[in-house]
């Protein structure tokens, strides 16, 4: 989960209120899936609860909650243990589009044209992240590249799985 | 983008002595298109360019070009079809060592008969277009790869054909400098409405076109989730 560290991060910069944090996420992390109001003030909940950060005072004004959070020494120490180890690689072995492959194979379904159909999809996804990086400024274009990559990766193996199908026919099937 | 086909080729056929390139390649082209031409190596997808640009002459099958059957015409009559209508880019610039950037931008007009000095001109304004300002009087030798690439589309555009055929263009670049000359092509081509058929085997690249279409052992397929085919 990184919502709760991204948040500890923004905090680790300044003092901030939940909604003013919930804006700042959507614009840097969120631009496909904002993080809903609930998940910001629940984060910031087991934050306090666990001595990352500390809530101010409730500050007059209209909104449910306005208190500005603070992280903690211990917040800042376990952001940046965060920051500084790497993610686990995931080998995506088990993802749908094996999944999938294997079992039009198994039960005689073209596989190909499911690599075919998939390949199209993944490609007009890669022509929208493209246009976003010719429209957009550098943070679009940075995250842009990310999916672009991951999409690329996706092909690659697209690619070589679609050059290998018959001979991984024979192995599921015996 | 108007819905005009440009290009029709139908059910062609090319070989390289007996190994088969082409088995019944079926593709329409758009007027005003961007189409990626994909597909692993070997898979004929550079074969389909030269018979689609007029280089190659299918051995069986139809090329139609703006209603002109160019598998029909005769190596003249192509050559003049090619150098008035079409433009080229290929993976390795191709540039001519001995000519500055600013003559080999300037060549093919200089071929089609343009006086020297007019050639020269018209070559010159590409410089700025392409982010080449002061390379003009530079030789291959002294451009960098993406420089020397730009030199090259460039010179694929100055005649401003109808279509331009570019061949793993980005192919010989790292990704930032492949992406710049994806740009500038791209810009290009959508202002001038000039129809690209790009060959890559590269997603990236493949993902600035409007549509792609992947050859697979000779054969053209293009099955598109959700996207239209003439």
């Amino acid at each position: 989960m990184s919502v709760p560290f991204a948040l500890l991060g923004l905090l680790e910069r300044e003092p901030s209120h939940g909604y003013d944090l919930k804006r700042e996420y959507d614009s840097l992390f969120g631009r496909d899936k904002p993080v809903p109001f609930g998940q910001v003030y629940a984060t910031l909940s087991r934050l306090a609860r666990d001595g990352n950060v500390v809530p101010g005072e409730s500050e007059p004004g209209s909104g449910p909650e306005r208190k500005q959070f603070t992280i903690t020494p211990a917040g800042r120490e376990n952001f940046d243990r965060w920051l500084s180890e790497p993610i686990e690689p995931e080998p995506h072995l088990q993802t749908v589009l094996f999944i999938k492959v294997v079992l039009s194979l198994m039960l005689g379904r073209s596989a190909e044209h499911y690599l075919d159909i998939q390949r199209a999809s993944h490609l007009q996804r890669m022509r929208e992240l493209t246009d976003r990086k010719r429209r957009d400024g550098l943070v679009d274009a940075l995250l842009a590249d990310h999916g672009l990559f991951h999409l690329e990766a996706d092909l690659r193996w697209i690619d070589v799985t679609a050059a290998r199908l018959s001979q991984l026919a024979l192995e599921v099937n015996s | 983008m108007s819905s005009t086909v440009i290009i029709r080729a139908t059910d062609v056929r090319y070989q390289f002595g007996e190994t088969p390139a082409l088995r019944g390649a079926d593709l329409s082209i758009v007027d005003g298109e961007i189409l990626a031409v994909m597909g692993p190596s070997g898979s004929g997808k550079s074969t389909l360019l030269h018979c689609l640009a007029g280089i190659l002459v299918p051995k069986s099958g139809e090329i139609l070009y703006d209603g002109v059957r160019l598998d029909q015409l005769n190596d003249d009559d192509r050559s003049e079809l090619r150098r008035r209508a079409f433009g080229f880019v290929f993976q390795f610039g191709q540039l001519v060592p001995e000519l500055t950037a600013q003559e080999n931008v300037a060549l093919p007009l200089l071929l089609g008969g343009m006086r020297r000095h007019d050639a020269l001109e018209r070559a010159s304004g590409w410089f700025e277009r392409l982010d080449l300002s002061g390379m003009e009087q530079r030789r291959s030798g002294e451009l960098s790869g993406g420089q020397a690439q730009r030199v090259a589309l460039a010179r694929g555009l100055v005649t401003q054909p109808r279509v331009l055929f570019a061949d793993e263009p980005t192919g010989s670049l790292d990704s930032l400098t492949g992406e710049l000359v994806m740009e500038l092509l791209v810009g290009a081509a959508r202002r001038d409405g000039t129809t690209v058929v790009l060959v890559t085997h590269e997603p990236r690249v493949a993902a600035y076109a409007d549509r792609e279409v992947v050859v697979r052992d000779g054969v053209v397929t293009s099955l598109l989730a959700g996207a239209t085919t003439p």
